[in-house]
């Protein structure tokens, strides 16, 4: 049987990490195709049937799928689980809070955040916040997967041309309403699919200082992240939060401010290419992960880095 | 309202966890052992809901060995009102704790459920959403603001992009982030108050739920570890390694 890889997007375009989750539902069977539902998702289905790993698109489109309810999108995709031995999304809230819902309603016992497909039935995932890693086998019928996106590398994104075929619509579930969303908009690239990560920690101080973070960013061309005492503190929005309980990131660079590297921290970023810690605390654990510690207070720090980086001619962005 | 909360015994999250040398798991044995920490944010959410009038009971329950207790002791001392507790020996699964839970919310007939997103030692975030499946009830994941109206709730939930509001009917599920509230400490009189407040004990055997796991934990293994960098002398150093060295800027 098929696998089915269900997308994220918002309508129009395919979230990125839809790409990476495809990736890996591809390593499970190349048999593969992709269930899409939202409303006048058109566009959307349009760009997943391009996706050249993916072999037929199934669209679901009615105003109740506008606003991605899990309670809504769970009995869609439980019906047409009966023709395929996996379902697979992306590990990240969208994902995170619809899966265990199918999975719920085909009593499968669900595999969540896997970063390794080991075989069919067989798979790598993290647990105690990354600091053990797990090979799980699932004996279950219908495998209900969750992947984590930064394991995986996006597929191709054009060339395909799989049919894209109606699915039908179920009925709209009357409890939950949708109010509204506060998504934070900038023009920055995406924390979880950054090149260069630039974080602040609670070091930071105040909400203005970490105006200092953004220069950096900006001079580099990167993303922002923070620790959840960052957050908590209010310096910055849930949703630069790095961590076991926030964004997980792969960057090729994270810089790591005014943060002491709390295992909990650790599991969000650890995996990074190269690792940059600016701390003033020289036995912070953060040092026991970064590849480039620089012992320094960071209010000093920074200005002279912004004064560095302003010397080179050319930065890679 | 009638609000059940559902705590589970983990780990603390401050322990170096250690590995077990034939990898069959984690070492648990004279560990320091804790409540769930964003199961502390759904009791504290339901006592404060409870203090504001707008709830009649609290109950705590949790699905574990017999020192779960212990967690449940803790959910008393900060004002929950009675215990639960289905006791299990081995380790199960989301999925079998939520058929657990279904049963007992059969039973007790909650206008709420409150739990954690998320089990900071299997890292799963699947059992409220599971257990809101199985009762066809509305779910509000990673909550981090609750407003309790009429016959309903109005949820902030805490996603990717940024901040989503629902609202959900009762009864419901919610499952609670780390944000929601600043958990409040026990104080050692109403620690001892605690003692006396009932936990019924429930075999899960009673409960006529195939609680047997699913998901074989073959191997459980260390992460590769990264090498061990340098620290550097100043500034114009870090730029310099980073350029040429590392090649990422
Ligand atoms: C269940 C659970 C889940 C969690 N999930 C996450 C998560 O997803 N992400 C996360 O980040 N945390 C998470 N945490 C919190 C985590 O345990 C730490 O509390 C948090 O990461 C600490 O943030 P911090 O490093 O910014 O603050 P602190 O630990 O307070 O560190 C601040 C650092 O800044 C340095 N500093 C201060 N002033 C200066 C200066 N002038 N110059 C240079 N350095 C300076 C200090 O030396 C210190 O090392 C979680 C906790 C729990 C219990
Ligand atoms: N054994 C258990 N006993 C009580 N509650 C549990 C148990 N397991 C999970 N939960 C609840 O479900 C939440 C999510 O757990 P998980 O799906 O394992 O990440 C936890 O925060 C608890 O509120």
């Amino acid at each position: 049987m098929a696998v089915l890889l269900i997308a994220e997007h918002n309508n129009n375009d395919l979230k990125a990490f839809t790409l990476n989750a495809a990736t890996a539902a591809s390593q499970i069977d190349s048999d593969l195709h992709a269930i899409i539902i939202g409303h006048n998702c058109g566009d959307a289905s349009k760009k997943l049937s391009e996706l050249p790993v993916i072999k037929k698109v199934l669209s679901v489109d009615a105003p109740h799928y506008e606003n991605f309810t899990a309670e809504n999108f769970a009995p869609v995709i439980t019906k047409v689980a009966e023709n395929y031995s996996h379902i697979v999304c992306s590990a990240n809230t969208f994902g995170k809070n619809l899966m265990p819902r199918i999975a719920a309603h085909l009593d499968s016992s669900q595999v969540s955040d896997i970063i390794k497909v080991i075989s069919q039935d067989t798979f790598l995932r993290p647990i105690y916040a990354g600091n053990a890693f797990a090979t799980v086998k699932t004996n279950d019928s219908k495998k209900c997967i969750t992947i984590r996106p930064t394991s995986f590398d996006p597929c191709e994104s054009s060339g395909g041309s799989a049919p894209i075929e109606n699915a039908e619509a179920g009925e709209e579930f009357s409890n939950t309403k949708f109010i509204k969303r506060e998504e934070v908009k900038s023009d920055r690239p995406e924390l979880g699919t950054a090149r260069i990560v630039v974080s602040g920690g609670r070091g930071m101080q105040s909400g203005d200082n970490f105006k200092l973070i953004t220069e950096v960013a900006d001079k580099l061309g990167a993303a922002i992240g923070a620790s959840r005492a960052a957050v908590d503190a209010g310096y910055i929005s849930n949703d630069h939060q790095v961590g076991q309980t926030g964004k997980v990131v792969v960057p090729d660079l994270y810089i790591a401010i005014g943060i002491s590297g709390a295992i909990q921290h650790l599991a969000g970023m650890k995996e990074s290419k190269i690792i940059v810690a600016i701390n003033k605390d020289g036995e912070a654990p953060i040092f026991s992960v970064a590849d480039y510690g620089l012992e320094a207070d960071l209010f000093e720090a920074i200005p002279q880095f912004m004064e560095e980086l302003n010397k080179l001619n050319t930065i890679q962005k | 309202m009638k609000i059940l909360v559902a705590v589970k015994r983990v780990i603390d999250y401050n322990v170096q966890i250690r590995i077990k040398e034939d990898g069959s798991g984690v070492v648990t044995d004279n560990v320091k052992m804790s409540t769930n920490p964003p199961d502390d944010n759904a009791i504290e959410e339901a006592v404060k809901i409870k203090e504001a009038g707008k709830a009649a009971e609290v109950v705590a329950i949790t699905i574990g060995e017999e020192k779960a207790q212990e967690t449940l002791r803790k959910a008393l001392a900060v004002g929950a009102d009675r215990g639960i507790h289905v006791k299990v020996d081995n380790i199960i699964e989301p999925l079998a704790v939520s058929k657990i839970l279904q049963k007992i919310v059969d039973k007790e007939k909650p206008d709420l459920v409150f739990m954690g997103k998320q089990a900071i030692d299997d890292d799963c975030n699947q059992t409220g959403q599971m257990l809101s499946a199985l009762l066809n009830w509305p779910q509000a994941t990673f909550a981090s603001k609750i407003e309790v109206k009429e016959k309903s709730l109005e949820v902030t939930r805490e996603i990717d992009e940024g901040l989503e509001t629902i609202e959900i009917n009762v009864p419901a599920i919610v499952t609670c982030d780390l944000r929601l509230n600043e958990p409040r400490y026990a104080s050692l009189p109403n620690i001892m108050k605690a003692k006396k407040k009932p936990i019924e004990e429930i075999s899960a055997s009673d409960l006529g739920v195939d609680i047997a796991p699913r998901v074989e934990q073959i191997k459980v293994e260390e992460p590769p570890k990264r090498k061990a960098g340098i620290k550097v002398a100043n500034v114009a150093e870090l730029v310099q390694k980073l350029k040429n060295e590392a090649k990422v800027i």
